[in-house]
């Protein structure tokens, strides 16, 4: 199977069906691995880069998991075709820059892509739509099993998987929940949560990883500890602090529909108007607004189809998506242009959400007793069934 | 809450930095953030300051000025500090004591206790099993049990037969 193949179809993922998917868009666990006796790629010379390369690519491409697999090496692929599988989130930033002996294998569904030669010799990941992290670990888990029978992996009795860096020692896992909390950041308590989140041996970051912006109110929880707890610890403990950070977020959003609701419906209401009616838009700003976008579907506005529709926006508004969809090299303000195309068209049928109802209903509420919760309006096709109220 | 530097003094200066995706946080007395040049954070790297405080001390104790490499893959100390790798699996060893105090800071504990590669878990278990007959070989030698001796004997070299074994 071919990149061009692999990469017309969408990630498995993004068919957002996962448990808690309106807040948790994906899950995801990585397992760094190593090789023993041979250094590691960032130390190895390219002679020696190629050597593992060649020793663990048909381990890897032979693996169940990986019929009807596409195995790329990083130097066969254009920097757009690299960019991309960085905006899927199949490879990392820095694997898109490394050369000799760097290579990807996946799945056709997306949700299991193998690095050879990145940081580590291995980097394996699984990845889940909605709050999946158990099911994440058991598929990459299985994996490993495999390739340890395999492949003879660097692990020491006191220190566990040794990898490059000593913050991946032990495990070798990292476990990560991305989470869009609108709520949060619009009702300033983010950073607290995020704070909060710190202490209990958990980071914070941005929609790329480390060292990333947190663009349209997405950010990535995951453990900052390897050594020490087992797997399933690990998980145990992210995956009670995501349930919190869901209850949060709910929270926030109705505390601010009761409180500010204008402050709120401003917000949709205003990338509503932009997403439909921009001609030039760049990327930070259509997170931004696509963002508010899937608020508008949470609360009620639109149903599944146009939540696919948003949801898949966010990806296909990428930089390498565009550039992918349009065959031909783009600058940055052909892109802007593309891009807004894109999006009004995508969204040309979205009728405007009638926010006006929420305002009605939260009067109502705080006129009489205590009333049933509002509902969704209904106003696009049928109500999404969220979790929200 | 004290200076983490001098221990002393209370601290009044709160450092939170994020190095390799990780935050690590310092707490200051006034003399001690003078000192340490703590006047511009976003130039001040709070990780060569850890380094100072604990790790790179006694690797610079241990090691003296020349620097251990690594046997396998010629990795210095130096270079670790620059990049926050280490360059092979042997680096554990030779680095160990200055990695286990930055170990210490980073991790829940110090001693892997989740998933461990099938192969090695069973080589361990019989690697352990066979230490433990040896001692008790020995004990029973000298005390001149041989029944007991030679029970142990054979339970030895069946251990040693099923294979993978580090004999010793």
């Amino acid at each position: 199977m071919s990149i061009g193949n692999i990469l017309s179809k969408s990630s498995d993922w993004l068919r957002g069906d996962g448990p808690h998917h309106h807040i948790v868009v994906t899950s995801r666990i990585r397992l760094a691995r190593n090789l023993a006796g041979v250094a590691f790629p960032g130390r190895a010379k390219a002679a020696e880069r190629v050597d593992v390369l060649e020793k663990i690519r048909p381990k890897v491409e032979s693996l169940p998991e990986m019929v009807d697999a596409v195995s790329l090496a990083c130097q066969d692929l254009s920097p757009v075709d690299k960019l991309l599988l960085v905006e899927r989130h199949l490879i990392s930033r820095e694997h898109a820059a490394k050369k000799a002996g760097a290579a990807v294998v996946m799945n056709r569904r997306q949700n299991l892509s193998i690095m050879i030669n990145e940081e580590d010799h291995l980097r394996m990941q699984s990845i889940r739509s909605g709050l999946q992290l158990r099911a994440a670990f058991k598929a990459i888990n299985k994996v490993d099993s495999e390739l340890e029978q395999q492949l003879d992996y660097a692990f020491d009795s006191n220190l566990g998987y040794l990898t490059a860096c000593p913050t991946n020692v032990g495990t070798g896992m990292r476990a990560s929940a991305m989470v869009h909390v609108p709520g949060l950041v619009l009702s300033e308590q983010i950073n607290q949560i995020v704070q909060a989140v710190n202490k209990i041996g958990l980071a914070v970051r941005g929609l790329y990883g480390e060292g990333t912006e947190a663009l349209g109110n997405l950010f990535q929880v995951s453990n900052q500890t390897t050594l020490g707890e087992k797997e399933e610890e690990i998980i145990d403990r992210l995956h009670k602090v995501i349930l919190e950070i869901i209850n949060h977020e709910l929270n926030a959003r109705q505390v601010l529909l009761h409180n500010k609701p204008n402050t709120l419906l401003d917000h949709v209401g205003r990338s509503y108007g932009t997403l439909r009616h921009a001609y030039s838009m760049n990327s930070k700003e259509a997170l931004n607004h696509l963002s508010f976008a899937k608020l508008a579907c949470d609360l009620g506005f639109y149903g599944d189809a146009q939540r696919h529709a948003i949801d898949e926006l966010f990806i296909e508004t990428q930089p390498a998506h565009l550039q992918k969809g349009s065959q031909q090299r783009l600058a940055t303000d052909e892109r802007d242009v593309l891009r807004a195309e894109i999006i009004r068209s995508k969204m040309a049928s979205f009728a405007p959400p009638d926010l006006e109802s929420v305002l009605v209903r939260e009067k109502e509420a705080r006129g009489g007793a205590k009333k049933e919760p509002p509902h969704g309006s209904g106003a696009g096709e049928e109500p999404s069934g969220t979790d929200f109220f | 809450m004290l200076c983490d530097v001098c221990k002393a003094q209370t601290a009044s200066v709160f450092l939170t930095q994020i190095v390799d995706g990780k935050i690590q946080k310092v707490n200051l007395c006034d003399p001690c953030s003078k000192e340490k040049g703590v006047t511009d954070p976003t130039g001040f790297a709070l990780a060569d300051m850890l380094f100072g405080m604990g790790a790179a001390q006694q690797i610079g104790a241990n090691i003296g000025s020349e620097g251990v490499r690594c046997p396998q893959c010629g990795f210095t100390q130096a270079e670790f500090k620059k990049t926050g790798r280490l360059g092979c699996s042997v680096c554990y060893v030779t680095f160990a004591e200055p990695l286990k105090e930055l170990l210490k800071g980073m991790h829940k504990g110090l001693r892997h206790i989740g998933k461990c590669p099938e192969r090695l878990r069973l080589t361990q278990e019989r690697d352990s099993a066979l230490r433990q007959f040896h001692d008790d070989l020995r004990a029973a030698v000298v005390e001149e049990k041989y029944e007991e001796a030679a029970a142990l004997r054979d339970k030895i070299r069946a251990l040693e037969l099923s294979g993978g074994v580090k004999g010793d």
